[in-house]
């Protein structure tokens, strides 16, 4: 067996060995690897998100037991210190010997500290591990309980930004501090800096570009940065973020040939100049180019397995593309190709749109017919399309506007036409480099016939996850082009779309998942269409979550949402968000009694946190002693209908929104639908409830009511469409029962109306004509079936607190009872939450 | 937090020195799991009723290191038996341990057995 030797266990690192793995030949070889960090491998593109909640273990790019599975010795927190070319053996700081056939230099880089006075002062960081980013923490700790909050970033590049996100979200005021006229000077002109700049000052963080820092100021702790114009920046805590510095330290002692300004040089077979030592990732001076981007490094890491198995002779590209897309503190931002070029062969388009904070830019060869490059800052959507023309150097429509302006002619056609137009070799995901051809071959070879199979099988869509929409597209058209229909049923239990299920259901008179399973499903059920048949029957039959219990969805079986740490939440019903004085006491009583976090919804309601499975029956116990009922929180099914105060108190009102809130929220409180249902009630145009933005919403106006319907917040925020104007009361809840039913009756498993009204064929004219014109003749049965469950309703939480067997649920352990004794509260702002994930 | 993980090693039938006596067969929902304490362990059984089987696993997730897994829902993928997480539904084999739907470590499965209406849990120790 031949031994390979793998110094360096990052990102491109693992890439090697997780590529070397797949090989066939791998079992031909005997793996070392040494990580000078005490963690495995991890996600450095990600590490802000460390601050945003992820462990360690979220951001580690395997799992624990992968190298272990795969035979593959690694050594963390060991450092190699020598490498002998003669020998060939490389030896680590405690002078442990390890012989190889091949060397594998992935020492990656570190951040490159700028020689300015002071820079050894308490209170300087770099950002570049885990354990930076914990000391960082740490002191940023120290410091709020001080009372300080200024934190400066020394770099505006792409990872300097990032930085700057991190100290933002450890809750510091940040400052970005830039030596270079522009932000991210690599990728932006100064029109998508400025816009990039606007946007991010708007979220609060401050922008200093074109200064230059003369030295630290402050004695032993960095107190402010002294600029060399002059000026100056009081802060206490500086993170440095300039750029980077590859790790050539072992590999240029044993006379590998080095670059001038560092790095190992490396051929197109990622070869340095010894045959048997190879250098991948940021170490490797490919083309007297160090590459900080990942995608690169795994290329070549990609290069190095093929040329050491001798399986392909795969080579290094020679012109690497450093085109990067990314959403950088919450703004999109993206640059291709050769993004500033300037020279007179080139016609720039730009459009800038200051009040949505969008700038486009693309670059046109003089003859109009290629795309060069381009940057896109705050909606980079068009990403892919664009890099696709540019990178297959596609013909170029006849005004090349378009491709940043859309087509204006109106017949609706995307950009790039159809995604089958592009050639085989067109690269979708240059993360993994997978090209159209091998994302369309998966499914033509057999080998995979769903979205799913051809992300794990090709691996397109895993690292940065931009690629998605278009390999989804092309999975969807290449399923069809082979003729096979792209169906949408449930899950592998069910040959069935939800409608079709609802059907069955409701004409077969079925009242168990057993039945329906044994009779039109197989194997044993699962978390998807067991909730589903649920939803389906509660919506059939009025039933309550307390109905067949193992089927319910988690949250639905203990009547709860459940919390970051295993705790539950618990919402009561406010109606309209109308609430006496007496009831509010209530609840700060019960809030008081149990030590919950309370916080007010964005429901007008109020919304306590961290109550455990035990206690959860004794609080709404107290609750509903008290004439609260379940807010139904933790369902698929209506929330609140939120309103403004209305003409009884406000001045502008047009008509009562409160009481009509109230109605309506009375009406469909308990309906269990697909998804989640919203709705809103506003006295006048002013939109105060915001009812535009909800499921349904009702705004007031001179003859009546508007009624809207199929809008959400969310990740995809979209207004409401005009269903109805100018109607009554008993107009508007004749047609948003026809609506609601519509809707649960014909939506797929957890699409919500706007989404449902996307797919829904003729849109929102069609449903006019099925709710209001009565074009399917279905009203009748609609309005039937609402008024049942409207009838029927239950409060589930009343039903379990009258119920022994119910109430069973609630213990933590079935053998004792004792609490879970593994939660940890902190303080938070004279209240508490969970200890933070690990 | 990792440290939680350490306790839990799974138990094959052979391994069993300790039969733990959980709790009656009617203390458990059908089709569901519930949580049982064993000295400072918490392990998630289930009564698999289609399969006419009981399995147990550790009670928390390693995803997030939550007691949550006897909360969860029990199913099927292509015949294997399987438990979701109720917090983000990672799925976990009931045989194996092993995660269904991405990487995550596997986690520990214990033996359990039926004598007259009553569960037991195997222990090595």
């Amino acid at each position: 067996m031949k031994k390979v030797v793998v110094i360096g266990n990052g990102m491109v690192g693992y890439k090697f060995c997780e590529k070397f793995v797949a090989s066939e030949k791998f079992n031909e070889y005997k793996f070392t690897v040494f990580g000078e960090e005490p963690r495995r491998a991890y996600d450095r593109v990600h590490l802000s998100e460390f601050y945003a909640g992820k462990t360690a273990e979220d951001l580690s790019m395997s799992s624990a037991t992968w190298y272990e599975e795969n035979n593959i010795d690694l050594h963390t927190s060991e450092m190699i210190t020598e490498i002998d070319r003669e020998e060939k053996t490389v030896a680590n700081h405690r002078g442990t010997k390890y012989s190889y056939d091949y060397l594998i230099l992935a020492t990656g880089s570190s951040a490159f500290v700028p020689p300015i006075p002071g820079v050894e002062k308490e209170g300087v960081f770099v950002y570049r591990t885990i354990e930076d980013l914990e000391a960082i923490e740490t002191y940023a700790k120290k410091l709020k309980s001080e009372g300080k909050t200024q934190a400066a970033v020394l770099g505006g590049g792409l990872l300097g930004l990032e930085a700057a996100n991190a100290v933002k979200e450890l809750g510091l005021d940040a400052h970005v501090v830039e030596f270079a006229p522009r932000l991210m000077p690599r990728q932006l002109d100064q029109g998508g800096s400025d816009m990039l700049q606007a946007k991010i000052e708007s979220l609060g963080l401050k922008v200093h570009v074109s200064k230059q820092t003369d030295f630290i100021q402050g004695n032993g702790a960095i107190e402010g940065l002294q600029y060399v114009d002059g000026t100056e920046l009081k802060v206490d805590m500086l993170v440095i973020s300039a750029g980077i510095r590859p790790r050539d330290e072992v590999a240029k002692e044993c006379g590998l040939e080095a670059g001038l300004r560092g790095g190992i040089v490396v051929d197109n077979r990622m070869k340095t100049s010894d045959d048997s030592i190879y250098a991948i990732g940021e170490v490797a001076l490919y083309n007297n180019m160090i590459y900080g981007l990942v995608a690169p490094g795994y290329d070549m890491a990609s290069v190095a397995v093929s040329q050491i198995t001798g399986e392909i002779d795969n080579l290094m590209i020679d012109h690497i593309d450093m085109s990067t897309q990314l959403k950088l503190i919450g703004t999109e931002v993206a640059s291709f190709g050769d993004a500033l070029c300037d020279s007179d062969d080139v016609d720039a388009i730009v459009y800038e749109n200051k009040r949505s904070g969008i700038y486009k830019r693309i670059n046109i060869s003089k003859d109009g017919t290629k795309l060069l490059g381009g940057i896109l800052v705050g909606d980079s959507s068009d990403y892919n399309a664009l890099f696709q023309i540019y990178d297959t150097a596609m013909k170029l429509p006849e005004n090349p506007e378009d491709l940043i302006l859309g087509n204006r002619s109106g017949d609706g056609g995307s950009l790039l036409g159809d995604v089958m137009d592009l050639p085989d070799d067109a690269q979708i995901c240059s993360c993994e480099s997978v090209s159209k051809g091998a994302i369309c071959g998966a499914i033509e070879n057999g080998s995979c016939d769903t979205l799913g199979d051809v992300i794990s099988c090709t691996k397109a869509g895993t690292g940065c996850g931009g690629c998605k929409p278009m390999v989804k597209d092309l999975v969807d058209a290449t399923l069809k082009s082979l003729g096979k229909e792209v169906k949408d049923t449930i899950c592998e239990h069910f040959e069935y779309n939800r409608q079709e299920l609802y059907d069955i259901v409701k004409l077969k008179g079925y009242r168990k998942y057993n039945e329906v399973l044994d009779t039109h499903g197989k194997g044993d059920g699962c978390e998807v269409c067991k909730p589903l048949v649920a939803s389906i029957m509660a919506s059939i039959y009025a039933d309550t979550a307390n109905e067949e219990v193992s089927i319910q969805d988690s949250n639905d079986r203990f009547l709860a949402n459940i919390q970051r740490n295993g705790t539950y939440s618990v919402v009561p019903r406010i109606p309209g968000g109308e609430i006496t004085p007496e009831k509010l006491i209530v609840l700060g009583e019960v809030g008081k009694k149990y030590d919950l976090y309370t916080k007010i919804t964005g429901g007008q309601r109020v919304d306590f946190f961290g109550a455990r499975l035990d206690q959860l029956p004794k609080i709404w116990k107290d609750l509903i002693d008290h004439g609260f009922e379940s807010g139904h929180a933790y369902g698929k099914s209506l929330r609140t209908v939120k309103s403004c105060v209305g003409s009884t108190w406000c001045r502008y009102g047009m008509d009562e929104s409160v009481s009509f809130a109230i109605a309506l929220e009375e009406r469909y409180k308990g309906l269990r639908s697909p998804h989640k249902i919203k709705g809103g009630v506003s006295g006048c145009i002013r939109e105060c409830a915001e009812a535009r933005c909800k499921d349904f919403g009702v705004i007031a106006v001179e003859g009546g009511w508007n009624l809207y319907v199929c809008g959400n917040g969310g990740a995809n925020p979209k207004h409401a469409e005009l269903l109805a104007e100018q109607i009554d009361n008993e107009t508007v809840i004749k047609y948003l029962d026809r609506f609601l039913m519509f809707y649960i009756r014909t939506a797929a498993p957890l699409q919500r109306t706007a989404k449902w009204l996307d797919k829904l064929d003729g849109g929102i004219e069609y449903l006019k004509e099925v709710v209001i014109q009565d074009t399917l003749g279905l009203v009748d049965d609609l309005e039937v079936e609402m008024s049942k469950l409207v009838d029927n309703f239950q409060c589930e939480w009343t039903q379990a607190i009258e119920n022994e067997e119910i109430m069973k649920r609630f213990n933590h352990f079935v053998n004792s009872e004792e609490p879970d004794d593994n939660l940890v509260f902190v303080p938070l702002r004279d209240q508490k939450m969970p200890e933070h994930w690990k | 937090m990792e440290e939680i993980l350490e306790i839990y090693k799974t138990i094959t039938a052979e391994d069993v020195k300790i039969w733990f006596k959980a709790a009656k067969v009617s203390d458990f929902p059908k089709s569901g799991g519930a949580c049982v304490k064993y000295k400072e362990k918490q392990i998630a059984v289930f009564n698999f009723e289609r399969k006419n089987t009981w399995y147990a696993c550790q009670n928390v997730c390693p995803h997030k290191m939550e007691m949550v897994l006897s909360r969860g829902m029990t199913g099927d993928q292509n015949g294997i038996p399987k438990v979701a997480c109720p917090m983000h539904k990672k799925t976990f084999s009931l045989e194996n341990g092993k995660n269904l739907n991405g990487d995550l470590a596997p986690i520990a499965t214990y033996p359990v057995k039926i004598e007259d209406d009553i569960v037991y849990v195997g222990f090595s120790e």
